[in-house]
């Protein structure tokens, strides 16, 4: 390379050298636990610290803009319209009534103003609805010095942009490297693991090897992210021959809720890194994989995995029914599928704190790399897991039902806003029926009268 | 990246309509963010297929009518002010008194009389400035849908049209629906209130510059950095 001086080349070995030392220690002092399941409470201990830095930045900010005599810009996680939740019934009688000087149990029939009504309703959806805004990232009250999700520009004082800049610098260059070293390691030992699990013959010892092996690469992908996780009620984790099943905010929701369980995967055949990783794992023990083509087919679908649930031997399944990432402030339809199967259902409810780092997945705006950079350029990926009691089935319920009665105890559980709409609403239109319903309270309303009249 | 920056001058002719719709910055700005939310392939413009994607508004019997609004005499796109200057009728009525605004300039878009002109339309779809018996037959048929038979629906409008009718042509002008409209006084019924009224102020154009550069080069240091490591 180049001629250094004696001197300056000495400098250059001492840096080149301390900081692979320094690497290669921090890479140890995290791997190793990992393999063993044991936690310092180091991560437990930054998440403390930066809540503290948060909470100051937030205060700069607030006392910035006190100065200049304005007010932040708050975001509103509940929607902008004000309104009261109120029936077509009500609302439409109001609008007669507060006009009419007529009589009250002179009602008509139809008013002129009637459409008033739907057509307030028809522009407040149109500036604010429930479901177009939980398929973007959610808003956060206070700052947590990422420039993603600043939107008071204008009050960071110079203390606070320096802070920002220290905060940048620790998560590009150190936290960075580190993260996607650990991510690695992580999955080419899950590749090389399984695969050498997969020569050994059938038997207690393999199964016994194949889920260390599965929970010490999980483990170690979780640290790749800094994945701070609190699980409660574990004593209702899945069992054998039930399904789990959870609310679905991104893929990551599958490396979190493994790390603490033995689950069998479900799931399409994918090409490239995901499908030779894919392939190792199904050496090891048996996870779901299905073709593309298998897929559309509900049929073979239900009978593979009857067929699983079926056998005691073979590790529960995991499965998030909402279908599609949703931003973790609800909790969407469940698809009616998994239910129908019979098995005992366990629930999970998986909530995020996005003030860390919001691990949602919008897949129409970033591609899964863009996504992970996200990821790992974050503080940390703060959740609560839950477990909830196993349901199953009652003989008088069907499984939309079910479904429903899952989901709101997911909802319940995690704090999320239950809705009744379809994840695919993002793609797809919505059925008539809810219109239907609207039209029918409508014409009691106009017919229903009618008929007393008729009568009178 | 960037894609939630506050810089209000993202939003074209932002003063215009600022003073044209009365809406406030903030209110425009959280408009404009809906706008794009709204647009789902980022083409500058909504049209009606992005309105129909709204779960709420497509259950709504009156939504097709209501997304017609959005788009007069046939157009397919509608762009951002157009959007905002519709939905500015929604706005609170201003409390000042009639007699102290300036009389040779228009009339605010949520004055009551602009208000129900925007309801007049939902009826007039023909827009010859009445309403028939047979337009206010099919906004009927839109509400109840198939609940209710024919007969029925027909005396109802039968009876609303003689009702509101003075001057015999066997329609609704507008100015008979204002008069019938005043009786009830019920325009105080095409409001939607919000949440939103703060104020925000332009940010400070170096902070932008440096973020937007820090954007720029975020890529550049991840390689950077990456590379210092393998190498090491």
């Amino acid at each position: 390379m180049f001629l250094l001086l004696p001197f300056d080349s000495l400098i250059v070995n001492l840096l080149g050298i301390s900081l692979t030392v320094l690497f290669t220690l921090l890479l140890v002092f995290i791997i190793v636990p990992a393999i063993f399941g044991v936690s310092f409470g180091i991560r437990k201990l930054y998440m403390k610290t930066l809540l503290k830095i948060f909470a100051w930045a937030t205060l700069r900010m607030e006392r910035g803009a006190k100065e200049k005599n304005h007010q932040l810009y708050k975001p509103y996680t509940n929607g902008i319209i004000a309104k009261d939740p109120t029936s077509l019934e009500e609302e439409i009688k109001e609008i007669r009534r507060s006009g009419s000087s007529k009589a009250l149990d002179n009602t008509p029939e139809f008013e002129l103003s009637d459409i008033f009504y739907f057509c307030r309703k028809g522009m407040e959806t149109i500036m604010d609805d429930e479901v177009t805004k939980r398929f973007s990232a959610e808003e956060l009250e206070s700052w947590n010095l990422l420039s993603r999700t600043n939107y008071n520009f204008q009050y960071i004082s110079l203390r606070l942009t320096v802070l920002w800049g220290l905060g940048v610098l620790i998560r590009y260059c150190f936290l960075l490297p580190l993260r996607i070293a650990l991510a690695f390691t992580g999955i080419s030992l899950l590749v090389v693991g399984t695969t050498m699990v997969g020569y050994l013959p059938n038997g207690r010892f393999k199964e016994f090897l194949s889920k260390h092996v599965h929970l010490m690469c999980y483990r170690i992908c979780v640290r790749a992210l800094t994945a701070i996780i609190t699980y409660h009620d574990r004593k209702n984790r899945p069992r054998n021959g039930g399904i789990c099943v959870a609310n679905h905010t991104s893929p990551i929701d599958v490396i979190i809720l493994a790390s603490d369980g033995y689950y069998a995967m479900v799931g399409q055949v994918h090409g490239g890194l995901m499908g030779v990783i894919q392939r190792a794992m199904v050496r090891a023990c048996p996870h779901v994989w299905f073709e593309r083509s298998e897929v559309k087919d509900r049929h073979l679908v239900a009978k593979r995995l009857t067929e699983h649930v079926q056998d005691k031997s073979k590790l529960p399944i995991l499965i998030f029914p909402e279908g599609t990432c949703i931003n973790n402030t609800s909790v969407m339809m469940f698809k009616k599928g998994s239910f129908e199967i019979g098995a005992t259902v366990y629930p999970v409810a998986i909530k995020y704190d996005p003030q860390f780092g919001d691990a949602f997945w919008n897949s129409s705006k970033y591609g899964m790399v863009t996504y992970l950079l996200r990821m790992m350029t974050s503080w940390a990926i703060v959740c609560s897991v839950w477990y909830l009691p196993p349901m199953t089935r009652e003989t008088d319920e069907d499984a939309v039902q079910f479904a429903n009665r899952v989901k709101a105890a997911i909802a319940r559980q995690g704090g999320l806003v239950d809705l009744l709409w379809d994840g695919g609403l993002k793609r797809e239109k919505v059925k008539d029926a809810f219109k239907e319903e609207q039209q029918r309270l409508y014409s009691k309303m106009i017919v229903g009268n009618h008929e007393d009249r008729s009568r009178s | 990246m960037g894609s939630r920056s506050s810089h209000a001058a993202l939003i074209p002719d932002e003063d215009s309509l600022r003073r044209e719709t009365g809406f406030s910055q903030a209110s425009l700005l959280r408009l404009y963010h809906r706008f794009r939310a709204l647009d789902t392939n980022k083409k500058g413009y909504l049209s009606r297929m992005d309105l129909q994607q709204i779960g709420a508004l497509a259950v709504n019997p009156l939504g097709d009518r209501i997304i017609d609004s959005f788009f007069p005499d046939g157009s397919l796109q509608v762009d951002f002010p157009d959007f905002v200057r519709v939905l500015a009728h929604f706005r609170p009525a201003d409390d000042e008194d009639a007699g102290l605004r300036d009389p040779r300039e228009p009339e605010p878009l949520n004055s009551r009389m602009n208000k129900l002109r925007f309801a007049f339309q939902l009826y007039d779809l023909d827009r010859d400035g009445k309403i028939s018996r047979h337009e206010m037959l099919q906004v009927l048929r839109l509400m109840v849908g198939v609940q209710v038979t024919e007969e029925q629906l027909e005396s109802i409008a039968e009876r609303t049209v003689q009702e509101a009718d003075e001057d015999g042509d066997g329609a609704v002008s507008f100015l008979e629906f204002a008069k019938e409209e005043e009786e009830n006084g019920s325009g105080r019924q095409l409001v939607v209130s919000t949440t939103v009224c703060l104020k925000t102020q332009l940010p400070g154009r170096f902070l932008v510059m440096v973020i937007s550069v820090w954007n720029y080069w975020k890529l550049l240091g991840i390689i950077t950095t990456t590379a210092f490591i393998i190498l090491l």
